[in-house]
């Protein structure tokens, strides 16, 4: 038996394990348990990388590294993973962020200190982050889904600002909604169609499910993972959780978890339910382009660096879901690089404004200024993170953005061309709105001069950890946008597979 | 055929000038300069090389029919999404190689002047990794052969003109007008986005403009299709090219560094928009109806900006605005003349004005950088300069005339083209519009030259000493009054190499329409021109005419004001727009969102707490649990149960019970084997 067999249960598993190790390692040596985290998170990367050099880049639509072994045969429910080209970006996504996360907790964990219990959770979260991107069975796929919620519960409960408790049980509490609605329609499929619960099954037995039911099933989906998103208007626990959680919470809760549920949308609801898919397209795409709007507005409202980044995810992932919405090859295209790139761009805004954060012991906009006085490069990294973020070409988040509105000129056959035309226009208005609040957030934070209680402060600019955190992020945001196909080639296959499925359904 | 293969060496260069700058810029001798000069220079010398090869290519047809087949490269794909593959590469025809000599041109005399103009500046390093990589956006856009490579470079002027536009942001008035510059480009790029949305599927999948505009041509699309995507992109023109009523970004724009103001109102981002339209000509010659039709909207909004900003630069006391708002003038006729049909004229009207107005710009820049002691204010700081700077006080009046449209100079030839292209087509109304912004073009430079350099010394002039600016000033200055004497006689009549060489069979295919030299329009045209110089004169040195008249009669008084305030459109886009989205509309969102979204987010928080207190400390604890232990549980404890609940440790219970729930799905997988 070759690796091969072994690789993804090592990338799903090895962070656990290290998790085991760090809880069980003595309190006080602090250096050995980040040092375990370290190892454990950089090995699994490791694993990715493997994955990467041998996976079959001319047959991304082919679920690769396949295990598929019996697991609870009770409810016929198996361990079974695999990855194709969806989920190649998003797992090397998830475990490039854990290792940056790891990086930059080294020298400043948040208070109330205790990096013993925060390492254990980051890796339990990666563990639950890898898995859900390789899961085939949809109860393997639940549970990995929901293993996520709990370390992060913490993470925001314990180290979080002054308001966690609140924004913990929100976040937890929604989220645990949604999964209810997601768990009736898993279980619905299977006592509907063919009791299994895997995947691939489901996506060739679901035709024979009656119109109304398909509906149905869509809807708790879609309630499942909407909320993850999030989307309009089942957001609000977004700016909450992001504006307590502490800086690699939000940074992990950014980049990976909020993917979770556009993954979902693209891995299970429309493959097995593209029927119902093209039924919901117009509301979610009504919604995913609100949600842009409405993200700005929000944005333009906000006085806390930190909640305006939040609420700039919620328009970001806006857009994702307008790519998704059209049921194309394009707009799913466009969603995956739109969730690799929101990842790095907006998981890179939370990194600074924690880094901000620490330095002025504020976020209010109103008394920042001048960080290109104080720490330029800083302010600069800002400055392009920004840009990034706007969606300017040439960067990653352009990719995510401009396909996605150009697919909403011609969505899939079936769905309402005027309908859809009218949410490019809107969607592509909220492109100016983001300008507006990225650069309005800019100009207050880093041009001018320093306000007066922060003249003579001492201003440090990039320590060490955050340079080796933040380069690599860097430089993948300058990549990916000069040469897109580093992921298009990727996802392509596999995109075009869940376009063709929607389309053998009809007009 | 070497340079023009490689051409794409043309933008890579300024790119990799950029990183190395500020990667390595401030530890190198001259902090970075050095570079940027070298990399420009080298871009240069690759373009005009790329001229040369193309002027030789071998010609395709005959007589009016003459053109050639532009040069196509493709680099590599850019990527590929099912059958869509999208390539990146290069498109050499004769508007692009006429866009590469004066961009380069224009791009490399500005770093030149930079070295002294910008000497002792506190980011000089940044400057010039700033003019690197704005001035290869422009290229990259004008060797974009599809038009998603297009959007790139036009997004990257966008870009760097933020950050040029903001150098000195220490100032909230400098960074206010660079986030201006970028909000109102943007506003429009809406429909630049829209635009090639609707072309990609208009023309069968493709970002490809050739095929794109052979598609117009041969009516593969619908003309609603056209005529939405005409619309959408020209929205992305008026903004880029600083048309009416998206001008307002461009005066405010002079906040930064004056070569900058040359770079990008002389040879880049602003033509960028004339260039778009002129690059994708068939499609709006179709859409609109061009030559066709009596009236459209291109040639409306061209007309409308070249009197406004004509008349906004009359009021205007700071020479750098008057230069800005005669370049929206100016930019007015490109549009125009593309609107009726006169493409050949407006091109070369880029092509000409590049050296003249950016001769004045750069002038403008010798004059604070030596004479006024860094003062742009005409009627405050300056007066009298002629005699203390002598060179540029002729290459500035060489540019003026130019402007003003007086032969044999450069803007004549240009205009003449356009306003005769109006006549001929039938669009005998804007010629006039044409000719009365050549009056008032003329007058309002004879103005500008009478305060800047003569009568008395004031202000900074008068207590600072000024002289002549150091070499590295004046050579580009010279050099730019050079072109502007000679480069109009490209395409003087007789010669008319300029036509020759950027004809392309795509042009010849849509049968738009050239015209040969005509006297009386020509006559007319100078006529125009003269008589401006010459109210100009009367007023200012002979002191003729109702002086103070503004000040006496209340309408004209009301006119004055009206101007003065710029037609209060920035009252309406910062107050009105901008303002009521940033404030109550962001505002009202928000609390919509913390009050009504998320109050009924609480909501059902705070019932499901009450329900289950309720269910907990009365039916549990006092009615099931009562049942079992009979009366023994007081009142007191329940109510302290329930305390518990509302205190905000429900969380806790939240955690327990999840932990519950991995606890059973744990058992589940391990006795279900």
């Amino acid at each position: 038996m070759n690796f091969d067999h072994w690789a993804l249960s090592a990338a799903i598993f090895l962070p656990l394990v290290g998790a085991v190790l760090v809880a069980l390692w003595p309190k006080s040596d602090e250096t050995s348990q980040k040092s375990i985290a370290l190892i454990t998170t950089v090995a699994t990367a490791a694993v990715g990388g493997y994955l990467l050099l041998h996976f079959n880049y001319d047959h991304t639509d082919k679920l690769q590294f396949a295990v598929n072994r019996s697991w609870i045969d009770v409810i016929n429910s198996r361990y079974h993973v695999a990855i194709d080209g969806i989920s190649v970006p998003l797992l090397m996504l998830s475990m490039l962020i854990t290792v940056l996360c790891v990086i930059y907790s080294w020298d400043h964990f948040p208070e109330p200190h205790n990096p013993k219990a925060f390492l254990v959770l980051m890796l339990i979260l990666e563990t639950g982050m890898n898995g859900t991107f390789c899961a085939q069975d949809l109860i393997l796929f639940f549970v990995f889904f929901e293993l996520v919620l709990l370390p992060m519960y913490f993470m925001i409960g314990v180290w979080g600002g002054a308001n966690r408790q609140y924004a913990a049980i929100k976040f937890f509490l929604f989220t645990l909604f949604g999964s209810a609605l997601m768990i009736l329609s898993f279980l619905a499929l299977y006592f509907k169609a063919g009791n299994t619960f895997d995947m691939v099954e489901l996506a060739k037995q679901s035709s024979t499910l009656a119109h109304g039911t398909q509906l149905l099933i869509f809807g708790g989906l879609f309630m499942g993972f909407a909320i993850k998103v999030p989307m309009f208007p089942f957001h609000t626990w977004l700016p909450d959780a992001h504006t307590e959680a502490p800086t690699v919470g939000s940074v992990i809760l950014a980049a990976v978890l909020l993917k979770l549920g556009t993954y979902g949308f693209i891995r299970i609801a429309i493959p097995i339910l593209p029927e119902a898919a093209k039924s919901w397209a117009p509301w979610i795409g009504g919604l995913a382009v609100i949600g842009i709007i409405y993200g700005a507005f929000g944005c333009l409202a906000q006085t806390d660096l930190k909640r305006l980044i939040a609420f700039s995810s919620v328009a970001h992932m806006g857009f994702v879901m307008l790519g998704i919405s059209t049921l194309t090859s394009f707009g799913i295209n466009a969603a995956v690089f739109g969730m690799v790139a929101h990842g790095l761009i907006t998981g890179m805004l939370f990194f600074l404004a924690g880094s901000i954060h620490e330095r002025f012991h504020t976020r209010e906009l109103s008394r920042l200024g001048g960080l290109l006085v104080q720490a330029p490069r800083m302010g600069w990294i800002l400055g392009f993170c920004a840009m990034a973020s706007l969606g300017l070409p040439g960067l990653a988040g352009f990719w995510g953005e401009f396909p996605a509105i150009l697919s909403a000129f011609r969505p899939a056959p079936g769905l309402n061309e005027g309908l859809f035309r009218a949410y490019m226009v809107i969607a592509s208005v909220g492109t100016v709105l983001a300008a507006g609040y990225l650069l309005w957030m800019f100009q207050r934070t880093a041009f001018g001069v320093p306000k007066d209680e922060f003249a003579d402060a001492h201003i440090h600019d990039l320590h060490t950890p955050e340079y080796v955190a933040w380069v690599p992020m860097l430089l993948l945001i300058i990549a990916l946008g000069v040469a897109p196909a580093i992921i298009f080639r990727v996802s392509d296959g596999a995109v075009q597979m869940v376009a063709n499925a929607v389309k053998a359904v009809g007009a | 055929m070497f340079f023009l293969r490689n051409a794409w060496l043309i933008f890579l260069l300024p790119v990799l000038s950029f990183f190395v700058i500020l990667l390595v810029g401030k530890r190198l001798p001259r902090k970075g300069s050095e570079v940027g000069v070298a990399a420009l220079g080298a871009s240069w010398i690759l373009s005009l090389g790329a001229a040369i090869q193309w002027i030789g290519r071998p010609v395709i047809g005959h007589g009016e029919e003459a053109a050639r087949h532009a040069f196509d490269r493709n680099l590599f794909t850019w990527f590929q999404m099912g059958s869509v593959k999208v390539d990146f590469g290069i498109h050499i025809d004769g508007l692009a190689v006429a866009m590469l000599v004066v961009v380069t041109t224009i791009s490399t005399l500005v770093h030149i002047f930079s070295l002294a103009y910008m000497e002792d500046d506190r980011r000089y390093t940044h400057y010039y990794a700033g003019l690197s990589l704005f001035t290869s956006g422009m290229l990259i856009l004008v060797t974009a052969g599809t038009t998603l490579q297009m959007l790139l470079g036009w997004e990257i002027m966008g870009l760097c003109s933020f950050m040029l536009i903001g150098h000195w942001w220490e100032e909230k008035e400098n960074s206010d007008a660079a986030l201006k510059a970028f909000f109102t480009t943007r506003t429009g790029d809406v429909g630049l986005l829209v635009g090639i949305s609707i072309l990609f599927f208009g023309a069968g999948q493709t970002f490809d403009a050739t095929k794109i505009n052979e598609a117009a041509l041969k009516g593969e699309m619908s003309h609603w299709v056209l005529l939405m995507a005409a619309i959408a992109l020209f929205c992305a023109v008026v903004g880029k090219s600083a048309q009416f009523p998206l001008h307002t970004w461009l005066p405010d724009a002079m906040a930064g560094p004056t070569p900058v103001s040359a770079l990008i109102h002389a040879a880049t981002m602003v033509v960028a928009g004339v260039f778009l339209v002129a690059r994708m000509y068939p499609v709006f010659f179709k859409a609109f109806s061009i030559t066709h039709s009596p009236i459209n909207p291109i040639a409306v909004i061209g007309g409308i900006t070249i009197i406004i900003a004509a008349a906004l630069a009359f009021v205007q006391s700071d020479i750098k605005k008057v230069l800005a708002y005669s370049t929206v003038s100016q930019l007015g006729y490109m549009i125009m003349g593309l609107g009726v049909g006169a493409w050949t004229g407006s091109v070369f009207h880029i092509f000409t004005h590049a050296f003249y107005k950016a001769c004045l710009f750069l002038g403008a820049g010798s004059i604070a950088h030596s004479g006024s002691h860094h003062s742009f204010d005409m009627k405050k700081d300056m007066g009298g300069l002629k005699d203390d700077m002598p060179v540029t006080f002729a290459t500035f009046v060489i540019a003026s005339v130019a402007l003003a449209g007086i032969p044999p100079l450069a803007g004549f030839w240009s205009k003449d083209e356009i306003l005769l292209g109006a006549g001929k087509n039938g669009y005998g109304f804007f010629m006039v519009v044409g000719l009365v912004g050549a009056f008032m073009t003329a007058c309002y430079m004879t103005r500008c030259i009478y305060l800047t350099f003569f009568g008395e010394h004031r202000g900074n002039a008068a207590h600072h000493h000024p002289h002549e600016s150091p070499v590295l000033i004046t050579g580009p200055l010279v050099f730019l009054s050079v072109l502007s004497v000679g480069a109009g006689l490209l395409n003087a009549p007789g010669v008319e190499l300029f036509k020759k060489w950027t004809m392309s069979p795509l042009l010849i295919e849509a049968h738009i329409p050239e015209h040969a030299f005509s006297i009386p329009t020509a006559a007319i045209s100078v006529a125009f021109g003269l008589a401006g110089i010459l109210v100009g004169y009367l007023w200012y040195w002979r002191n003729l005419g109702p002086h103070g008249v503004t000040e006496r009669a209340k309408p004209l008084h009301a006119g004055y004001t009206f101007l003065e305030n710029k037609y209060y459109l920035d009252r309406l886009y910062t107050d009105g727009v901008v303002g009521s989205i940033k404030g109550p509309i962001a505002r009202a969102v928000y609390w919509t969102n913390q009050n009504v979204i998320d109050g009924l987010v609480n909501g059902v928080a705070w019932l499901s707490q009450r329900i289950a207190g309720f269910v907990y400390g009365v039916i549990d604890q006092k009615i099931v649990d009562g049942m079992v232990n009979g009366a023994g549980w007081s009142a007191e404890e329940g109510g302290s149960i329930l305390r518990v609940l509302q205190t905000g440790r429900v969380q806790q219970y939240a955690a327990i019970l999840f932990g519950a729930a991995v606890l059973f799905g744990a058992s589940l997988v391990l006795f279900t084997r």
